[in-house]
């Protein structure tokens, strides 16, 4: 058993180029094996959404077709069946975007905590509109549907991690910080641990250990 | 009140680690071989007679769907875990995960154990990509400290735990949906009947359970039904994790007793609504999928099934939604609407229309650029979705607006007026 990969951590350069022909890393294959066997014999299939996201990631943040051909032939799929999956769930790019992914929570939780304004950050210091990449094809920003942090909202998810409890001016910090090529501390920006409420917690007090 | 003794989730705001050893000292995989070698009947029975009715939504008595399961079963039986938390103002089964792991993989082995499973699968949506990392380490502890697998805890039970990663679709919170999107395909529901416990996962016999269910199982099974039972109230029993967001001072998540008065939970735990109680508007107490309740039933409501199923809305996530007067009502059910538009899987055709028939019929009524009629004939729009699609993404897409033409017709019919008169007013 192993962690479910994420593949490899790319520095954030330009966009990945389109390809004509798609392999996973002698490592990624290793991984690739390592989820093939949670599934019983016969039922590869169920592997094809941990085998998009590993060639995602190996190809810096979208899958050309080549790629989802190459997963489909991995788990003797029909192609089309692998088309139809890579369109149907958000997470999957099949066009180029900028390798960091930059999510912008706007469902209702966040929208009234202030979501308009972690967006309007977004856009301001990528210098893009949400479904667009950033003009040097560094980042690719998403309006996103609830990410599951409400009680921490605002929330933005970059590059696999939450950012939450953000204002304006935090947003800003934290995009800014990325842009620089940094990897701010992710999680709640207003110092308090994790969904505890801010200024001190009111229950668990007389759990010991 | 509920009594910090009583409280399952001891490490929900994870001050500790997650890890085994923390685990243990909490309390977790505590006397586990015994619980299993009480056998089948005692487990599904003790589930049963402490009411635990399931987390996810549903409240969909657990015990009895445990006991659904085929008792002979030649081959693979399967139970799959819905860790794709996605419902809008729900963030509990996150915490579950990143803080107590533990819980809920000994909570998968004694499910398993109640119903005969030979391996589990854990669904987590996709962009719980940390917690994703932090689960698969918790399960890859417990398969080295010989708790799962072969012999697991050193019962003579087998049980393969594994995790799957999902890849961003509401959708795929929906059983069946789910069961689609694990066997590799898109996360589509499937009619039933057959329901799960028949055909399942692969054609075999599977039950599917919330996270937060199956992680309060170890400690009913340790402190008993008597004791689980005894917190709540009649027919809505336990503790229940709440996630409070929105217009609060202090939004949190917190276990609290299950009946708890919805004031009290918002004020002891979340510091209060935002410029104090009379400054409230609405809240929508289970989740976007139920029905809003306004500041009137507020004021009174308790925090259970079937104290909020009286007043029409649900507890469903009990993910808590607060909204205070500054709140643009129709625009945060619009979004909502917009929400279940973009999530729709587009299989039903009463859904897959009617989604976007209600987002942008929902989004001229916040701008009041509508006729009075329509208001109507927007309810209209939700009766065709409600209950003509194969699950219950329909359903909830049509209840939130049905909500709030239930108690704010007033504010969509101001703002028809206040339009229509700045128009004559400019011509």
């Amino acid at each position: 058993m192993s962690g479910p990969s994420l593949g490899p951590k790319q520095p954030y350069g330009a966009m990945a180029p389109d390809v004509a022909t798609f392999a996973f890393t002698a490592e990624n294959l290793e991984e690739a094996k390592r989820i093939l066997a949670r599934y019983p014999a016969g039922r590869q299939a169920s592997a094809v959404l941990p085998l998009l996201h590993l060639a995602q990631a190996q190809h810096g943040g979208w899958l050309p077709k080549a790629a989802l051909d190459y997963v489909a032939d991995f788990l003797g799929m029909a192609r089309i069946r692998v088309y139809e999956v890579a369109t149907f769930y958000d997470m999957f790019n099949i066009e180029p975007v900028g390798r960091v992914q930059v999510r912008v929570c706007t469902t209702t939780p966040c929208w009234l905590c202030g979501s308009d304004a972690v967006l309007r950050a977004a856009r301001e210091v990528l210098g893009c509109e949400p479904g667009q990449s950033s003009p040097d094809g560094r980042f690719f920003l998403r309006e996103f549907e609830c990410l599951g942090a409400c009680a921490n909202a605002p929330v933005l998810w970059i590059d696999d991690h939450f950012y939450e409890d953000l204002t304006y001016e935090t947003a800003r910090a934290v995009l800014e910080a990325v842009v620089r090529g940094e990897r701010p501390k992710p999680g709640p920006q207003s110092g308090r641990k994790g969904s505890m409420p801010a200024g001190g917690k009111t229950t668990l007090f007389e759990v010991g250990e | 009140m509920l009594h910090d003794r009583d409280r399952i989730f001891t490490n929900l705001y994870g001050e500790r680690p997650w890890n085994l050893e923390a685990a243990r000292r909490r309390g977790d995989w505590d006397g586990t071989k015994d619980i299993i070698l009480k056998g089948r009947d005692w487990l599904v029975n003790e589930m049963k007679v402490s009411g635990l009715r399931g987390r996810g939504g549903a409240g969909f008595p657990t015990g009895l769907k445990w006991s659904f399961m085929p008792k002979q079963a030649d081959g693979p039986v399967y139970l799959v875990v819905n860790a794709d938390e996605s419902e809008p103002g729900t963030c509990k089964d996150r915490e579950i995960i990143r803080n107590e792991p533990h819980k809920l993989i000994e909570g998968c082995l004694l499910a398993g154990a109640a119903m005969g499973c030979t391996a589990g699968y854990i669904y987590i949506r996709g962009e719980f990509v940390q917690e994703a990392k932090i689960l698969q380490a918790a399960i890859d502890e417990a398969y080295a400290a010989g708790l799962l697998g072969k012999n697991a805890c050193g019962s003579g039970y087998d049980f393969e735990l594994y995790l799957h990663r999902g890849a961003g679709a509401y959708i795929c919170g929906e059983e069946t949906g789910l069961l689609e999107s694990l066997e590799g395909k898109k996360g589509q529901p499937r009619l039933k009947p057959p329901f799960p416990a028949a055909v399942g996962l692969y054609g075999r016999p599977t039950t599917v359970n919330n996270v937060e269910t199956i992680a309060v199982a170890p400690t009913i099974f340790r402190r008993g039904a008597a004791w689980f039972a005894g917190l709540g109230r009649p027919n809505n029993t336990g503790t229940k994790i709440f996630c409070i967001s929105g217009h609060v001072n202090r939004p949190c998540t917190v276990e609290e007793e299950m009946g708890i008065p919805l004031k009290t939970l918002l004020e002891k735990h979340a510091g209060g609504v935002r410029g104090g109680w009379d400054n409230l508007l609405a809240v929508i107490p289970g989740g976007s999928s139920v029905p809003l309740i306004p500041k009137e039933i507020c004021d009174t409501v308790r925090m259970d099934f079937d104290s909020l199923r009286e007043v029409q809305s649900g507890l469903g996530t009990a993910g808590v939604i607060v909204m205070d007067r500054s709140t643009d009502i129709v625009k945060a059910i619009a979004r909502l609407s917009r929400f279940y538009m973009h999530e729709s899987c587009g299989q039903c055709t009463p859904c897959r229309e009617g989604t976007g028939w209600l987002w942008r019929m929902m989004e001229r009524m916040a701008e009041g650029e509508a006729e009075l009629a329509e208001i109507d004939q927007l309810l209209d729009v939700t009766k065709e979705i409600e209950g003509h699609t194969i699950c219950a993404l329909g359903d909830a897409a049509a209840w939130p607006v049905q909500g709030l033409i239930r108690h704010f017709r007033g504010e969509l019919e101001r703002r028809i007026r206040d339009r229509k008169l700045l128009a004559r007013q400019a011509a």
